[in-house]
């Protein structure tokens, strides 16, 4: 029987769909349990490989035969000679090709809607990561914000609309994943704009963010707002875009917030975190379509495969804009946070520029969801 | 420590270190410690679950100038 590869964007299209997918997950155990590729059609298994060398017959009758089985492992050695052996036991299946670093690096577009002054807005879902950047595009110019580091996705789709990107923007010093912006920046001679506060450490020259100023994208009237909104990091920033739309970094997702504590004492940013949703988000139209600079959980996705909802929407169903205690507020950001995303320090120097990995371990240190909420 | 018998699977991607470390330790009396060197980052978790699995002990392990190095004692 036939072993036929499948590309991580084949599996995310099936994932947004809903169509039913069986993954034979060959990783070790913790590596399983630590992320996976998840959807709500999407079936698992998980034996390691270095147990199955032996034989697959015994794991055949729990493999069913009416939906795609898809033998998965890190990189994708193994899961070939897994699916090999399925093959020869006679049973139809794919191999993830790339692995799960394949999977993690998959970024999938979707239209979020247009814009009044003319032109559209796009979020590219990392759907391995949950990640999210956006690309705004108006009056034949883009801008780009949260890009992550497989930087040729963002230049080719530009290329494809015909539009040249003129300011790239980081919400802030990412510490999940390596961002994407200096790249594409020095690539198109775009403005690259980092909050100041986040960026006092970093090697490179960069335009700073400031609450209130105008940047203008295209000649059109579409204009892209910071506003200073502290409590992930300290220069944490988000954008109000075409007035229409809330870019709201890793302070505010769909049904969690930010963490206080990956670049410095969870305890000193609390009552930056607390003021920003309590106060300064209040204060923004409910109107305002927030899009966040990650989902946590596959259910955050619509059936588009894109992410947003209301601010309205999240002031009466986001369990972390709905506490009136504050120290129940700073015991929910402090206490029992979730392990740290991988690597996270070094990810942070690099984006500071101070290191410069090369590919693979820039893949490795990647590795893993991004974990950047409270919940 | 006694060690039996050495591995290099230096420069192999996964699965190969483990797929030989376990040929190897088949051919070896219980007991036994067995040295593995590999250069794949994978490995590293790898060779401590399939150990474990296996119903052997990873006695040590370290990390030196991009090489890990394991000894495992066959169960």
């Amino acid at each position: 029987m036939t072993v036929t590869p499948l590309i991580a964007g084949d599996i995310a299209k099936k994932v947004i769909r809903k169509e039913p997918l069986f993954i034979l997950d060959v990783r070790n155990e913790d590596a399983f349990k630590d992320w996976k590729i998840e959807g709500e059609s999407v079936q698992h298994l998980n034996i390691p490989y270095f147990d199955l060398l032996d034989g697959v017959e015994h794991i055949l009758e729990q493999l069913p035969t009416d939906r795609p089985v898809v033998v998965v492992c890190a990189k994708e050695g193994s899961s070939i000679l897994i699916a090999d052996m399925l093959s020869e036991e006679g049973r139809n299946v794919h191999y993830l090709k790339g692995g799960m670093k394949a999977w993690s690096e998959h970024l999938e577009p979707a239209k979020i809607g247009d814009l009044k002054e003319g032109g559209t807005i796009y979020q590219f879902v990392r759907i391995g990561k949950g990640c999210l950047s956006y690309m705004i595009v108006s009056g034949g110019e883009a801008a780009i914000v949260d890009a992550t580091r497989m930087t040729e996705v963002f230049t080719a789709f530009a290329d494809e609309l015909g539009v040249k990107i003129t300011h790239v923007l980081d919400t802030h010093l990412h510490a999940d994943h390596i961002s994407g912006g200096r790249q594409i920046a020095e690539k198109t001679g775009a403005a690259y704009w980092l909050p100041p506060k986040d960026a006092s450490e970093v090697t490179f020259a960069f335009k700073p963010l400031e609450d209130g100023q105008i940047i203008a994208v295209g000649k059109s009237k579409m204009k892209i707002q910071p506003i200073y909104s502290p409590g992930h990091t300290i220069g944490s920033t988000s954008f109000i875009v075409d007035d229409a739309y809330l870019l709201s970094g890793d302070i505010l997702f769909i049904d969690s917030i930010g963490r206080p504590d990956l670049a410095g004492l969870a305890e000193d940013w609390v009552d930056d975190l607390r003021v920003t949703l309590y106060e300064r988000y209040r204060a923004l139209a409910e109107e305002l379509i927030v899009l966040p600079a990650h989902f946590m959980i596959i259910e955050e996705l619509k059936e588009d495969g894109s992410v947003s909802e209301k601010l309205g929407t999240l002031f009466a169903k986001n369990h972390g804009l709905n506490i009136a205690d504050e120290k129940e507020f700073r015991k929910l950001v402090t206490d029992n946070l979730p392990p740290q995303p991988n690597a996270y320090q070094e990810i942070r120097q690099t984006n500071m520029g101070k290191i410069t990995p090369d590919i693979e371990t820039q893949r490795e240190m990647e590795i893993g969801p991004n974990r950047c909420a409270v919940r | 420590m006694n060690i039996a018998n050495v591995l290099d699977a230096k420069g192999l991607a996964c699965p190969m270190p483990v797929v030989r470390a376990r040929k190897t330790i088949k051919e070896m009396e219980t007991g036994e410690i067995l040295e593995i060197q590999t250069t794949d980052k994978g490995s590293v978790a790898d060779m401590s679950a399939w150990a474990k699995s296996g119903g052997h002990e990873m006695v040590d392990q370290k990390e030196e100038a991009g090489v890990f190095t394991f000894w495992i004692k066959k169960g």
